[in-house]
């Protein structure tokens, strides 16, 4: 299976801190992979450097063979990554059907027709005349996901898109997934629901303080020992302060 | 200090500062605390741990009384929290220290700490805690002249624990105080939670490195999915294999 997108080496650094350090992970076309990590372990960061919205220090971005590090985000979509964002980014006072079309604005002919099969793939069609602002925030999290697809990119990168959804919406977004994959659709996924992700992912890379500790499949994953570190965390405090179980 | 640490905070035998039952809290979207069940014992530190989203804050929030429940009870001392005010609830004696910083930063280290006193009218009650206070804390008088802003995250926090001391809290709630502090700050804090411990303060925290919260712990309890899913001594807690299960979600050998 060939390798769809790549990080080689991604340093980032605001201010003092450090977010990413020697940040190298490969997504192979055609699967599901989970990007996963406690929090502050540079996920996010790492998103925003693949989709141009931060700047890479050093390192490099490759979308298939393609050197696209530090290219802007709107060339980095046109390229073909679509990507969702945590807090859903639509157009609050534009109609379900206008945020869309927006996002659409590449494909010239049956734009309206292809958006509409979107809404009604992620299933809230129903709303297509609704103000965006309007819906409630798991249907916004259906809009993005929408919204990302019409597009048609070659890779979809979902920051967290289980957070903060109730779980028939999470069995109904991971079922989405699912059949996009089946049809040959490659997705890069944060996500702090671990059910979720060892659920879906073919592969999970795990983050730690902005570097790889751990890559595999789910079962391997998760019981790796340094995975557990990093999620535990270091235990900083001295035998002399420990609690004295009595 | 009234009581050893000795039984899992589960014990009927220990006296407990706070007895929570059955707690069920959301915000609208759905039940985010799905039935929680702790007791605070008198004197310790009990640490509640888990994933993000198992509903941490969400706990802290509800005892002092910034959400509602919708079921359960919340027994301060004999007292039903549920329904109270938040004023009602520091009045308790139910003190909380907020995840993000929240001092004046225009105003004095002193002026940050004494506010926390505001509820006290006696002005010579107030500069006795405030002497006590210093006593806990030496390193803060010799800040107390400067703007609180010009301090370090670490120094801060110092002050903001200094702050909710002013009032003696019956029950100290401290959510994640090592958040967003470096590592090497972070020992400071944990030793600063142990002092406020060691003069009599009882602490429940919340906190997001688990290893070093519950080993600084008397009690410790796992939360995952909105329910009390382990609880025990700190040390129990730690040594618990299933833990890793409960944040990676699946069996994690002890490697």
């Amino acid at each position: 299976m060939s390798v769809l997108l790549r990080t080689e080496g991604v340093h980032k650094s605001y201010g003092g801190v450090r977010a990413l350090d020697t940040c190298t992970i490969e997504v192979a076309e055609g699967t599901v992979a989970g990007l996963i990590g406690p929090n502050g372990s540079g996920k996010t960061t790492l998103f925003n450097v693949i989709t141009g919205y931060a700047k890479a220090d050093a390192g490099e971005v490759y979308l298939a063979d393609r050197r696209i590090t530090n290219v802007a985000p709107d060339k980095v979509f046109a390229l073909g990554i679509g990507r969702t964002f945590q807090l859903t980014r639509i157009f609050p006072s534009l109609t379900v059907m206008e945020n869309m079309l927006v996002a659409s604005q590449h494909s010239r002919s049956g734009a309206r027709k292809r958006a509409m099969e979107q809404l009604e793939f992620v299933g809230i069609e129903g709303y297509h005349g609704t103000q965006a602002g309007m819906l409630s925030y798991g249907q916004r999290k259906l809009l993005e996901l929408a919204y990302v697809l019409v597009a048609d990119p070659a890779i979809v990168l979902l920051d967290e898109p289980a957070g903060g959804v109730n779980l028939s919406l999470v069995n109904h977004i991971a079922a989405r997934i699912r059949e996009l994959n089946a049809a040959g659709k490659t997705f890069l996924i944060v996500e702090h629901n671990m059910e979720f992700v060892m659920g879906l992912c073919h592969q999970v890379t795990v983050l730690d303080s902005g570097t790889v500790v751990a890559a595999g499949p789910p079962d391997i994953v998760r019981t790796d020992r340094r995975v557990l570190d990093a999620y535990l965390g270091e235990d900083i405090v001295d035998d002399a302060d420990a609690a004295e179980d009595a | 200090m009234t009581e050893q640490a000795g039984g899992p905070p589960t014990s009927t035998t220990a006296r407990s500062v706070l007895k929570i039952d059955g707690l069920v809290v959301g915000y609208g979207g759905g039940d985010v605390l799905r039935g929680v069940s702790l007791e605070v014992p008198e004197g310790g530190i009990t640490c509640v741990v888990g994933p993000n989203g198992a509903g941490k804050s969400t706990l802290m929030a509800s005892i002092s009384g910034l959400l509602r429940p919708r079921l359960g009870s919340m027994v301060l001392d004999g007292q039903n929290l549920v329904g109270r005010s938040t004023r009602q609830i520091l009045e308790l004696g139910v003190v909380q220290v907020p995840q993000n910083h929240s001092l004046f930063r225009d105003m004095t280290v002193r002026e940050n700490v004494e506010l926390g006193g505001y509820i006290l009218s006696d002005r010579a009650l107030t500069a006795s805690r405030l002497a006590a206070v210093f006593d806990i804390f030496p390193q803060i008088q010799g800040w107390a002249g400067q703007k609180a802003g010009s301090l370090s995250g670490g120094q801060q926090r110092l002050v903001e624990f200094a702050r909710a001391l002013m009032l003696e809290p019956r029950l100290l709630l401290l959510d994640e105080p090592s958040m967003g502090l470096a590592p090497k700050i972070l020992r400071t804090v944990f030793d600063a939670v142990r002092q406020m411990n060691a003069a009599g303060t009882t602490i429940l925290l919340v906190e997001q490195n688990a290893r070093a919260g519950l080993r600084l712990s008397t009690h410790g309890v796992v939360m995952e999915g909105g329910r009390v899913r382990l609880s025990g001594t700190g040390r129990e807690v730690l040594e618990n294999p299933e833990i890793g299960a409960l944040y990676l979600g699946g069996a994690v050998s002890p490697g």
